[in-house]
Formats: structure tokens, C-alpha cells, sequence
């Protein structure tokens, strides 16, 4: 437990995250579509519920939320699917190096692919709903500081349903569960600055959740792999 | 205390599990039949009825061992499933994928009692209540067990996926718990309570845990049912089990 293995699992998890990325870049509509799915769920809600503007800010952190937790949901299937398609994941666990921080790698790039992009995304959306500034950043912030712990929670529903028939509804049913929590938290932190409570309390919490999904959630889902490749 | 150890371990082998659970389902059921009778003799006849909430409020005599079991049967379960992936016994994945069902359907007996109860006595169905939400997630984590466990058609990988899943579940209910409480003391709407009851009186004390140890004993009937039947499936291709069936005949 050197400095040198410090900087070789480093060096690990940063190719891991490059190859992810530069294969996610060779297959954008998947990326775009994951973001549009997100943009017009959220707009469906005005058209559902009407256009009032009290009504709308009062709906705005959930929808939003919830839009965004369905958005990430969309993309999970593909975060070991096509890897276990070729034969990679095999070789991946194979690997002398820990398949955990393998794993970790493909969780951070995952993020960046499905969570960064609607974080960045949301204030425009939030924009709709007649959010004021501060609540924009918030909701922003909150969706940084959240999505990675979807990422973490989803990267175990899509390792254990890996291979399995109607593996997308199940993953849902697995997940969805899990992601309650951030949800509160996320939706909360938006939801207390509109009202002027105050988001620090619901933050504070969402990044312990989001630190704690992604640190631990690699091991179950190593773990997970492990038994879906046996 | 090596002696002992063989013992116990002998067990976890199906083949000699099967007939132990044979002799124990009809004890468990008359345990179970025994104590009902006593809880709800006690619980219609003898408790009296309740000053604010009339006669209503004997349906406690089911909810309350239904949420209480609903919870543990998720620990019970969850337990198994850790022994089954740290130790391989095949027969702790089965113990696992017995329980869902009854814990699936005490999650949802209480939450359905309870909207019979709340119906007349807070005026709605349902409430978006710390504990009716969180007992809602725990029938939904049940519901992803089973439904996980169902999808894959190799038993051994269902016992492995079901047990992460219980394990990564078991350890988020308290965190999912402390976040649906805290969600609805930031929400509260209606004013309704279900810390603050009255102080119970003995004998309804006493019919509820009558009650719920007659549900601990069905569940373990039920279970041990389940599990032998599982057995039976799972090992149809040797030879104790063509024995076993045939000899009956």
C-alpha cells in the first residue's frame, strides 16, 4: 500500500474512465437521446398539470428530480451490457487489479455521460417552471452533488440484472427503491430554498449520500459481476 | 463443541433438512394455531374497547404483528442471504427465497389493514405518514427481490443476486427510513400522530403479542412449507428425491 500502487490504481481508474468515455463519445444519440427523454418528461408536466406559475414552482424540485432520476435510469442497462456482449467484462474481471476500482472507473464516467449533462442542463429547464436564480443554482448544485450517488445505487441493479430477460423494467423495480433518499434530499434542498429554509441540511446529506453510494456501492457490484459472469 | 458444529452443519445440506422440516411444519402450525386463538379470543372478548377509537381499533390485533413481521422477516431474510453468500450453503439461498413471499405479503397486509383502520379513524385511506411510506418501500424491495430472483432462470445465480440485493437493501432501510421521516416532518400536512397513542391497556398489550407470535409461527410454517417444496424442485434430478416421492406412493 505504497505510493506507487496509489498511483498505478489511480492511473487504472483514469484509463478506465478514457476508454469509457471516448466509447460513449463514438455512440453520441445514446447520450442525447438519455437527454432528451429527460427534456421532454419535464415538459410534460405544464401540459399535464396546466400552466399556472405558483403551481409550477411548487412542482418544479420533484419533477425535476424525478426526470432526472428516470433519465439516468435509461442509460444504466448500457453500463456493463455492451462490455459483457464482447467479452471485455470477462477480461476486465480477469484484470490483476481490483475489479472495485474497475468498477469505480466506469461509475465516474457514467456520471459524467448521463449525470454532468443534466445537472448542466436542468436550469434551463428550471427556467420553464419559473424557478428564481437561487433556486436554479440549487437545483443545479443538488443534481451535481446527487447524481453520482445514482450512478453508485444504479451501477448494482444494472451488475445483478446483467444478462437477465426484461432486464430494463427490472432494473427499475431494483433501483428505484434505493434512489428514494436522494430524491428527498435533492428535491428537498430546492424545495427549502424556494420556501427560504435554507439548503445546507439537505446538501450536507446528499453529498454523505453521494459519497457513500460511490465509495461503497463498487463493491456490491463487483461483487454482482462476479456472480452474473460465473 | 466440534461435535456440535457437525451437527448443525449437517442441516444445511437439503437432502437433510427436508425431512427435519417435515417434522417441524405440523409443531409450527399448531404453535401458530394455538397462539391466534389465544390472541384473538384476548383481542375480541376480553380487551376492552377503547375510548377514543370505539371498537375500530381491534384491527391492531392484525397490523401491528403484520408491520412487526413485515420487518423482521426482511432481517430474517437478509440474514440468510449473508450466510448463503459467505459460507455457499445452498440451502440459505432457498431459506431466502421462501421468506420473500410472506414477507411481501405481511408488508402488504399491514399497509392494507392500516388504510382500513385510518379510513375510519383519520377519515382517508392513506396519508403520506413516515411509517406508511416507509413500509410502502419495504413492500417495494420485496417486490424486487422476488421479481429479480424470478427473472433468473439459473437457482444459484438467483440466490446470489437475491442475496446482494437483500444485503444492499438491508443496509438502506435505515438510511431510506431517517429520510422518509425527516421528508415528512418537513411536509407534514395533516396533524395525525401515530407516536403520541395513549398508553395501552394490559390485556390489548397482551392479545398483540399473542397475535404476533401466532403470525411469527405461521411465518415459519409457511416458510419451511416453501422451502421444501423448493428442495423438491431444485434437486428433482437426484436420487433421495425419487426415493422420497416415490416411496409415498
Amino acid at each position: 500500500m505504497n505510493c506507487g500502487w496509489v498511483s498505478r490504481m489511480l492511473k487504472l481508474i483514469r484509463a478506465i474512465i478514457a476508454r469509457d468515455l471516448r466509447l460513449a463519445m463514438r455512440r453520441r444519440t445514446d447520450i442525447v437521446s438519455a437527454l432528451f427523454f429527460f427534456i421532454i418528461v419535464v415538459s410534460l408536466f405544464p401540459l399535464g398539470v396546466g400552466p399556472e406559475p405558483e403551481l409550477l414552482r411548487k412542482l418544479a424540485p420533484g419533477v425535476l428530480w424525478v426526470a432526472a432520476l428516470l433519465a439516468t435510469m435509461l442509460s444504466l442497462p448500457r453500463l456493463f451490457a455492451d462490455d459483457h456482449r464482447d467479452g471485455t467484462l470477462e477480461q476486465l474481471a480477469l484484470a490483476p487489479q481490483p475489479l472495485g476500482l474497475i468498477v469505480l472507473g466506469k461509475v465516474l464516467a457514467h456520471w459524467l455521460v448521463s449525470g454532468l449533462p443534466l445537472a448542466l442542463l436542468a436550469p434551463v429547464l428550471g427556467l420553464q417552471f419559473d424557478l428564481a436564480s437561487d433556486a436554479l443554482w440549487v437545483l443545479t448544485l443538488s443534481l451535481l452533488i446527487g447524481t453520482p450517488a445514482l450512478s453508485g445505487i444504479g451501477a448494482i441493479g444494472a451488475a445483478l440484472t446483467l444478462g437477465v430477460r426484461g432486464g430494463g423494467v427490472l432494473l427499475s423495480l431494483l433501483v428505484l427503491p434505493l434512489y428514494i433518499p436522494v430524491l428527498i434530499f435533492g428535491a428537498g434542498a430546492v424545495d427549502a430554498t424556494v420556501t427560504g429554509l435554507g439548503a445546507q441540511a439537505h446538501m450536507s446529506l446528499l453529498g454523505a449520500l453521494a459519497l457513500a453510494g460511490v465509495f461503497f456501492a463498487p463493491w456490491p457490484t463487483a461483487a454482482a459481476l462476479r456472480i452474473a459472469l460465473e | 463443541m466440534s461435535n456440535k458444529l457437525i451437527n448443525w452443519f449437517k442441516f444445511a445440506s437439503p437432502q437433510a433438512f427436508y425431512p427435519l422440516a417435515g417434522r417441524m411444519i405440523p409443531w409450527f402450525w399448531a404453535l401458530a394455531a394455538l397462539f391466534g386463538i389465544a390472541g384473538l379470543y384476548i383481542g375480541f372478548l376480553v380487551a376492552p374497547t377503547d375510548a377514543q377509537q370505539g371498537e375500530g381499533y381491534r384491527i391492531i390485533f392484525l397490523h401491528v404483528p403484520a408491520s412487526w413481521m413485515s420487518m423482521f422477516i426482511y432481517l430474517v431474510l437478509a440474514f440468510w442471504a449473508g450466510l448463503g453468500l459467505a459460507f455457499n450453503f445452498r440451502l440459505s439461498g432457498m431459506m431466502a427465497t421462501a421468506l420473500a413471499p410472506t414477507g411481501a405479503l405481511f408488508a402488504f397486509l399491514s399497509l392494507w389493514t392500516g388504510a382500513l383502520w385510518g379510513k375510519p379513524m383519520w377519515g382517508t385511506w392513506w396519508v403520506w405518514d413516515a411509517r406508511l411510506t416507509s413500509e410502502l418501500i419495504l413492500l417495494f424491495l420485496y417486490v424486487g427481490f422476488i421479481a429479480l430472483q424470478s427473472a433468473i432462470d439459473d437457482p444459484r445465480r438467483a440466490d446470489k443476486a437475491g442475496a446482494v440485493l437483500a444485503l444492499v437493501g438491508v443496509v438502506n432501510v435505515p438510511i431510506i427510513y431517517f429520510s422518509v421521516k425527516w421528508w415528512n416532518t418537513l411536509h407534514q400536512g395533516s396533524s395525525v400522530s401515530l407516536t403520541k397513542s395513549p398508553s395501552m391497556a394490559t390485556t390489548m398489550l397482551w392479545g398483540m403479542l399473542l397475535c404476533a407470535l401466532a403470525c411469527w409461527m405461521y411465518a415459519i410454517a409457511v416458510a419451511l412449507m416453501r422451502v421444501r417444496t423448493i428442495i423438491l424442485e431444485r434437486e428433482r434430478h437426484t436420487d433421495w428425491v425419487r426415493d422420497e416421492l416415490t416411496s409415498k406412493e
